[in-house]
C-alpha cells in the first residue's frame, strides 16, 4: 500500500539502503546454517580449512576420490527442482484426492512421509546408479570437480547408531504434540468461552508458569523420579516403575511445561471462532461437548496445526529436560550430540558432530518450507491477542 | 458456560499443570531446606595384600555408607534451614570482598558470576532484538512484494533452529581456525582465539541470541505494520513530518503493544539462558543461573547429585522471575479490572 501512495514515495538512496540491509540480513541469517551443511560433506582437512574456497570446493576431498562431476550437479539440481515443485503442486492435490474432512491431517502426515521416502530412494538410491555409467561415458564432463563425501553421515547414522536417537526424538515429539493438543484444545476452548474471573486467573497463572526456568522444575522432579519405584510401591506393588529414564515420563513433563503456551495460543484461536456457532448448536439441543465435537472441531484445524508446530519445536529442540531425565540408552538427538563433545578429539569426530547437527536441522528446514504460513500466523496470533 | 462444564473442559490441563509444575515447585521449596545424605559409619577395615611368606595386613578406620537390608545405601534427610542457600550465595566471601574493596572478587563466586551474566544478557539483548526486528520489518515492508516471501522464509531459519545446534553452528565458524576467525586474523594480522576469554564469548552469545530471536520480533512487527492507519500517515506527511518523525510519532506508538509483548516474552526466555552455554562450551568462562542449577543436578564423578544446592539456586532464580514479571502482571490486572468495569 505504502509503495503506491504518492506521498509515501521513497528516495532512491533510501530504497537502495533498505534493500542492501535486507540482503545483508538474509546472508547473516542463512550463512551459519548453510556453512555447517557445506562442512558436513567435506573431508576433515577441507572442512576446517583456512580458506573459504577450500571449504566450498574441497580439493582434499576430491583428491581422495569423492566428488561430483558437472553432470552429477546438473542432474541432481534438476531432480531437486522438480521434487520441491511437486511438493507444492502435486502433493497437495494427491492428499486432497485421497483424504476427506477430519482425515486430512492423517492424509498429510502419510503423504509427506511417503513423499520423503520416495525422494530419499530416488535421490540417494536411483540417481547414483544412473549417474555412474553416465559419468563414465561422457569423459571430461564426467570428471569430478566438486569435492563431496557422505562418509560422515554414514558414520553418524550407521556406526554411531544415530537412528536410535532419531527414533527416541520422534517418539518423544509425537507424544508431546498429540497429548498437549488433546489436553490443550479442550482447555483452550473452555477458557475462550468462559468470562469468569477464574478463567482469567488460570490464564495469569499459566503466564507465570510459562516464565519458570525449566531447571527449577527438573530440580523438583529428579528426586521423585529416581525413587519413584519405592514411592509408588504401596499403590502399584511390584509393577511400580522408575520414572527416571522413561520416555513417557519425559513426554508428560514436556506436555505440562508446554501447557501454558498451548492454552494461551489455542484460546486466542478459539476466540476468533464466533461464539454464535456453538450457541446455535446448543439451541438445537447439543450439550457443550457435543457442540464442541460437531461444530467446533471441523473448523479448528488451522489453529490446532499451528499450535502443534510450536509443540513440535518444544519437544524436538529440548535439551535441558531430556538430558537430565533420560539415560544414555534412550537419549534423544539433541542431548546425544553433546556426547560428541566429550570424545571430539580428532577432526573426523568434529566433522561427524557437524553432520549430526545438520541431520537434526534438516527436518526443521522441511518444516519451515511446508508450514511457513502457519508459523507466521501462529507468531502473530499470539502477539495480537495475547 | 456454567462452572461445571468449564471445569470439565479445563480439568485435564489444570491437572497436568498442578502435577508437573505446581507440585514440583512446592517440592523444590521444601528440598531447599533439607539435605539428604547417605548415613555414614566408621568401620575398622582390615585390608590384606599378599606378600612374601606372610600377608601384609593393614587395619584402618574408614568412613563408609551404611548398606540397608535391601542392599541400597541408607540415607537420612535433615532439616538444615538456610544452609544450602548459604552454600550457593557464599555471603561470607561477598562481605569479605566488599570490606576489602575488591569488588571483582564477588564475580569469582559461581552464583554471582551467573547472576551478573544472566542479567546483563537479558537487558542488553532486549533493545537489540527489538531494534533489529523493527529494522528488518521496515525494510521488508519497503521491499518489492515478490521478495517478501523468500525473505520471511530465510528469516525463519535462525528462529526455528534448535538452540543448541544454532549456537554450535556459530561456534564452529569461530572455533580455533574456524573460517571467520581465520578471516579476522588475516585482516588484523594478530592471533585471535574467540573462546579463550569471557568477553569474546559473551559477544558471540549476544550475537547468537539476537540472530535467534530477531526473526520473531520481525514477524510480529511486520504483521503490525500492515495495520498502520494510512490516513494518519498521510496527514502526517501533509503536516510536513519527515520520515523519521513519522516513524517516531505514528508507527512506533502504533506498535507499542507489540513491543511490550515481545519484551515480555524476551525477558522470560532470556532469563533462562542455558543452551548457549552448552553450544559454546563456555562453562569455564561464562555461566548462567539456569546452567548453575543444571550443573548441581548433574551427577558428579561419584554419582551424587547436589539436589539441595540445586533447589536453593532454583529458588533464588525464581525470585528474579518474580521481579521481572511483577510490572507487566500489575498492568494486565489493571487492564482486566478496567475492561470488567466498562
Amino acid at each position: 500500500m505504502s509503495n503506491t501512495s504518492k506521498a509515501m514515495r521513497q528516495s532512491l538512496a533510501l530504497r537502495l539502503s533498505s534493500n542492501a540491509f535486507l540482503l545483508f540480513w538474509c546472508i547473516v541469517a542463512a550463512f551459519p546454517i548453510l556453512w555447517i551443511a557445506v562442512m558436513s560433506v567435506k573431508s576433515p582437512v577441507d572442512a576446517f580449512a583456512q580458506s573459504p574456497m577450500d571449504v566450498i570446493f574441497g580439493p582434499n576431498t576430491l583428491a581422495r576420490g569423492d566428488g561430483l562431476s558437472v553432470i552429477d550437479i546438473a542432474l541432481g539440481l534438476i531432480v531437486l527442482f522438480f521434487a520441491i515443485r511437486w511438493m507444492f503442486t502435486r502433493l497437495p492435490t494427491w492428499v486432497a484426492r485421497y483424504s476427506t474432512g477430519s482425515g486430512r491431517v492423517i492424509g498429510w502426515l502419510l503423504g509427506a512421509t511417503a513423499y520423503a521416502l520416495v525422494f530419499l530412494l530416488v535421490f540417494f538410491g536411483l540417481l547414483p546408479l544412473v549417474l555412474a555409467p553416465l559419468n563414465a561415458l561422457t569423459g571430461v564432463l564426467g570428471e569430478p570437480v566438486l569435492g563431496l563425501t557422505t562418509q560422515h553421515y554414514v558414520a553418524v547414522w550407521g556406526e554411531n547408531e544415530f537412528y536410535r536417537n532419531f527414533m527416541n526424538s520422534m517418539l518423544v515429539t509425537a507424544g508431546v504434540v498429540t497429548i498437549s493438543l488433546t489436553v490443550g484444545t479442550l482447555a483452550g476452548y473452555g477458557l475462550a468461552r468462559s468470562e469468569s474471573d477464574l478463567a482469567f486467573w488460570l490464564l495469569i497463572l499459566a503466564l507465570i508458569f510459562r516464565a519458570l526456568p525449566h531447571s527449577v522444575l527438573v530440580a523438583g522432579y529428579l528426586p521423585w523420579f529416581i525413587n519413584s519405584a519405592e514411592i509408588l510401591r504401596p499403590i502399584f506393588g511390584d509393577l511400580s516403575p522408575t520414572l527416571y529414564g522413561q520416555p513417557w515420563a519425559v513426554i508428560a513433563v514436556l506436555v505440562a511445561i508446554n501447557q501454558p503456551f498451548t492454552i494461551w495460543m489455542l484460546r486466542s484461536f478459539f476466540q476468533n471462532i464466533p461464539a454464535e456457532l456453538d450457541e446455535a448448536a446448543r439451541v438445537d439441543g447439543c450439550s457443550h461437548f457435543q457442540a464442541f465435537r460437531r461444530v467446533i472441531m471441523p473448523v479448528m484445524w488451522p489453529g490446532v496445526i499451528t499450535t502443534g508446530l510450536f509443540s513440535f519445536l518444544l519437544g524436538y529442540n529440548d535439551f535441558l529436560v531430556t538430558s537430565l531425565l533420560l539415560d544414555a540408552q534412550n537419549q534423544t538427538m539433541v542431548p546425544a550430540i553433546a556426547g560428541y563433545f566429550n570424545r571430539e578429539t580428532t577432526t573426523t569426530d568434529q566433522v561427524e558432530a557437524v553432520a549430526a547437527a545438520v541431520s537434526i536441522t534438516a527436518p526443521l528446514f522441511l518444516l519451515v518450507m511446508v508450514f511457513q504460513r502457519q508459523i507466521v500466523s501462529g507468531l502473530t496470533a499470539g502477539a495480537v491477542k495475547g | 458456560m456454567n462452572f461445571k462444564t468449564f471445569f470439565a473442559f479445563v480439568a485435564p490441563s489444570v491437572f497436568m499443570m498442578i502435577l508437573f509444575i505446581a507440585l514440583p515447585l512446592v517440592s523444590v521449596f521444601i528440598q531447599s531446606f533439607q539435605i539428604t545424605q547417605p548415613v555414614m559409619q566408621q568401620l575398622e577395615v582390615e585390608t590384606c595384600t599378599p606378600g612374601f611368606i606372610t600377608q601384609t595386613c593393614v587395619t584402618e578406620l574408614k568412613t563408609l555408607p551404611v548398606i540397608g537390608e535391601d542392599g541400597k545405601i541408607q540415607t537420612t534427610t535433615e532439616w538444615v534451614g538456610l544452609q544450602s542457600y548459604r552454600n550457593v550465595l557464599q555471603m561470607d566471601k561477598v562481605w569479605q570482598a566488599l570490606s576489602s574493596g575488591r569488588l571483582a572478587d564477588i564475580l569469582q563466586i559461581d552464583f554471582w558470576k551467573a547472576l551478573r551474566f544472566t542479567l546483563m544478557f537479558t537487558l542488553l539483548t532486549l533493545p537489540l532484538v527489538i531494534g533489529v526486528g523493527l529494522l528488518i520489518a521496515l525494510a521488508v515492508n519497503n521491499a518489492a512484494r515478490a521478495v517478501r516471501g523468500p525473505v520471511i522464509f530465510v528469516s525463519l531459519l535462525p528462529f526455528i533452529i534448535t538452540p543448541v545446534i544454532g549456537s554450535l553452528s556459530i561456534y564452529w565458524l569461530f572455533v580455533g581456525d574456524g573460517i571467520l576467525t581465520a578471516m579476522m586474523e588475516q585482516w588484523s594480522g594478530t592471533n585471535i582465539s574467540m573462546f579463550a576469554q569471557s568477553w569474546t564469548i559473551e559477544l558471540l552469545m549476544y550475537f547468537y541470541r539476537v540472530w535467534h530471536v530477531a526473526p520473531f520480533a520481525f514477524v510480529i512487527f511486520y504483521a503490525g505494520l500492515q495495520t498502520v492507519n494510512m490516513d494518519t500517515l498521510e496527514s502526517a506527511v501533509i503536516d510536513g513530518a519527515s520520515r523519521w518523525e513519522r516513524l517516531r510519532h505514528v508507527i512506533i506508538p502504533h506498535l507499542m503493544p507489540l513491543i511490550v509483548f515481545i519484551a515480555l516474552i524476551h525477558l522470560m526466555d532470556c532469563y533462562r539462558v542455558f543452551d548457549e552455554i552448552i553450544g559454546f562450551r563456555s562453562q569455564a568462562h561464562v555461566i548462567s543461573l539456569q546452567w548453575l542449577t543444571v550443573d548441581f543436578l548433574t551427577p558428579d564423578d561419584a554419582g551424587n547429585r547436589a539436589i539441595a544446592r540445586a533447589s536453593a539456586s532454583a529458588m533464588l532464580t525464581m525470585i528474579g522471575i518474580v521481579f521481572l514479571l511483577i510490572l507487566p502482571l500489575r498492568r494486565t490486572w489493571r487492564d482486566h479490572k478496567g475492561s470488567a468495569h466498562s
